[in-house]
């Protein structure tokens, strides 16, 4: 029953407290959602990169070439051994006479498309077309794959896959290091409104002490402030972000960049946004209160 | 009851506030602390309050030994006791239920508990009728017996009084220290540190007079006899 009691008042203190500090709880508020905006923003742009990434793998193969001395079932016997190889997830069997026909279809409108219909199938080799788990290990999975007996060569370019690895990464570390700094500088305004709500309350606190209050519930009413200062910054942010995301869709799909970039639509990430937002909100209150608290109210 | 055994302590700095200090405040006992500037009463008091720890000896206060209390058992050892400042304490931006809502929400008491205390409380110190002014509305005598309520609203064993009425005219200090009194009467263990001797020496008490960190004398229905520490 008590607790109950405990628990209102310490609510209704720290509502109290985020209104009595209304400039330095404004500012708190508008630097939690200034820096979860950044965040969420970067992190929007490396979830659609990442997206993007794992759509150009999903199509990304190379092709391995048949020795021409093999027969047909000898061609098509090679396929368990190229499922075999690691990180090797599928292989499609391409007879010489279609790789012909995609050939000619896909230069039919060229001047010289007569020419190509008349090469013999021979001209072409049967073939695979090797996909990848992994696009970064390309250069290994080629080199595993030219090494089968009876595959005599090969079409790949590892630049690009190596290309688009290095901006994933790139993207991931840049939105990790901005992420962190963030939080760190969130903490830090978080930690001195805190530590300004403990110095206008030191009579308070004062009195407290003295009557005989735990240390816990002294500190309570300092955690429920950073605990609503994060959690409402949290929110604004959130919306401010969907906002915003709705703006650049809706720009995106009205340009003629419309095949090249594609987003995500938000729905499919907002309650993921909300929890990490909420998450990174609550934690940095949390985290800064106590930290703020903790010297101040030794016994 | 507060037992004090070959008490001592020495401040970071060197100073030796007490120097082998024993004394024994039984449970309903009024009790004055005298002595001057320096003597070692503000130190007594943080012992008492576990604001400080002794550097020597034993002390025990309503049953908890200071010498081996937790962190955590500090709040409920004050809880036994009631403290008076000089200088009142109160806080301005709330009224005096207020301020006394305060002190009972420290502890957790319930609204039922609070609503029930706080009238009794104000009675008992003389504000009836004054529950709704704030301390800037009342003069230094009123805002000294808003402390005395503070300090007496979670009904504590002992009550010390620091000074309790070195703001306050000569007429207003005897209604203070008969409120103490009156406090004591009905079973409050009392601890009163002060200077002013005919306040004193109009009430026929045990006196502890302390000098230099040490007790020089101690005499039950004693008077503030030494000239030489006021």
């Amino acid at each position: 029953m008590k607790r109950s009691y405990n628990f209102t008042y310490h609510i209704t203190e720290g509502f109290r407290s985020i209104f009595t500090h209304g400039l330095m709880s404004f500012a708190a508020i508008f630097m939690i959602v200034s820096c979860l905006l950044i965040m969420g923003s970067f992190s929007l742009v490396a979830v659609n990169l990442e997206s993007k990434l794992g759509d150009l793998e999903r199509e990304n193969q190379f092709l391995a070439f048949v020795d021409e001395s093999y027969t047909r079932e000898q061609a098509r016997a090679l396929e368990e051994k190229l499922l075999g190889i690691d990180n090797v997830s599928t292989v499609t069997f391409i007879a010489k006479e279609t790789a012909k026909a995609d050939f000619a279809a896909k230069h039919a409108e060229d001047n010289h498309a007569g020419l190509y219909a008349d090469l013999p199938d021979e001209t072409f080799r049967d073939r695979y077309s090797v996909h990848m788990t992994d696009i970064s290990l390309l250069q290994q999975t080629v080199t595993a794959v030219a090494g089968v007996e009876g595959i005599a060569g090969y079409q790949a370019a590892p630049e690009i896959s190596e290309g688009l690895v290095l901006v994933r990464n790139v993207a991931t570390a840049v939105a990790i290091i901005l992420s962190v700094l963030l939080l760190i500088i969130s903490l830090s305004i978080i930690y001195n409104t805190i530590r300004l709500g403990t110095f206008t309350r030191r009579e308070e606190v004062a009195i407290m002490k003295m009557v005989g209050a735990t240390n816990g519930f002294v500190r309570a009413p300092f955690i429920v402030e950073g605990l609503i200062l994060g959690l409402v910054g949290a929110l604004v942010a959130f919306f401010a972000q969907w906002g915003i995301y709705e703006v650049i869709t809706k720009t995106v799909s009205t340009g003629r960049a419309v095949e090249l970039i594609s987003l995500i639509p938000f729905q499919q990430i907002a309650w993921t946004l909300l929890g990490v937002f909420a998450g990174a909100g609550l934690l940095v209150g949390t985290i800064g209160s106590v930290m703020a608290l903790h010297k101040f109210l030794q016994v | 009851m507060i037992r004090f055994l070959d008490i001592q302590k020495t401040y970071d700095n060197g100073t030796k506030a007490l120097k082998r200090v024993s004394m024994r405040i039984d449970d309903g006992e009024f009790v004055f602390l005298v002595g001057p500037s320096g003597s070692g009463k503000s130190t007594i008091i943080k012992l008492i309050t576990g604001e400080e720890q002794a550097s020597a000896g034993r002390i025990m206060v309503n049953g908890y030994n200071m010498g081996d209390i937790r962190p955590r058992q500090v709040p409920y050892m004050r809880r036994t006791l009631g403290v008076i400042f000089q200088d009142f304490r109160l806080i301005d931006k709330k009224t005096v239920k207020e301020n006394l809502t305060f002190a009972m929400r420290a502890v957790g008491a319930s609204p039922r508990e609070i609503k029930k205390r706080i009238p009794y409380v104000l009675d008992l110190v003389g504000l009836d009728g004054k529950g709704e002014r704030y301390p800037g509305q009342l003069s230094g005598g009123e805002q000294q017996r808003v402390a005395i309520a503070r300090a007496l609203v979670n009904n504590p064993q002992m009550i010390i009084a620091d000074e309790p009425t070195g703001n306050l005219d000569p007429d207003r200090s005897l209604e203070i220290m008969s409120l103490l009194e009156k406090i004591n009467e009905l079973g409050t263990t009392m601890l009163v540190v002060t200077h002013e001797k005919e306040l004193v020496n109009v009430f026929t008490k045990r006196v502890i007079a302390i000098e230099d960190g040490r007790i020089i004398s101690d005499e039950t229905g004693g008077y503030y006899k030494n000239e030489e520490i006021i």
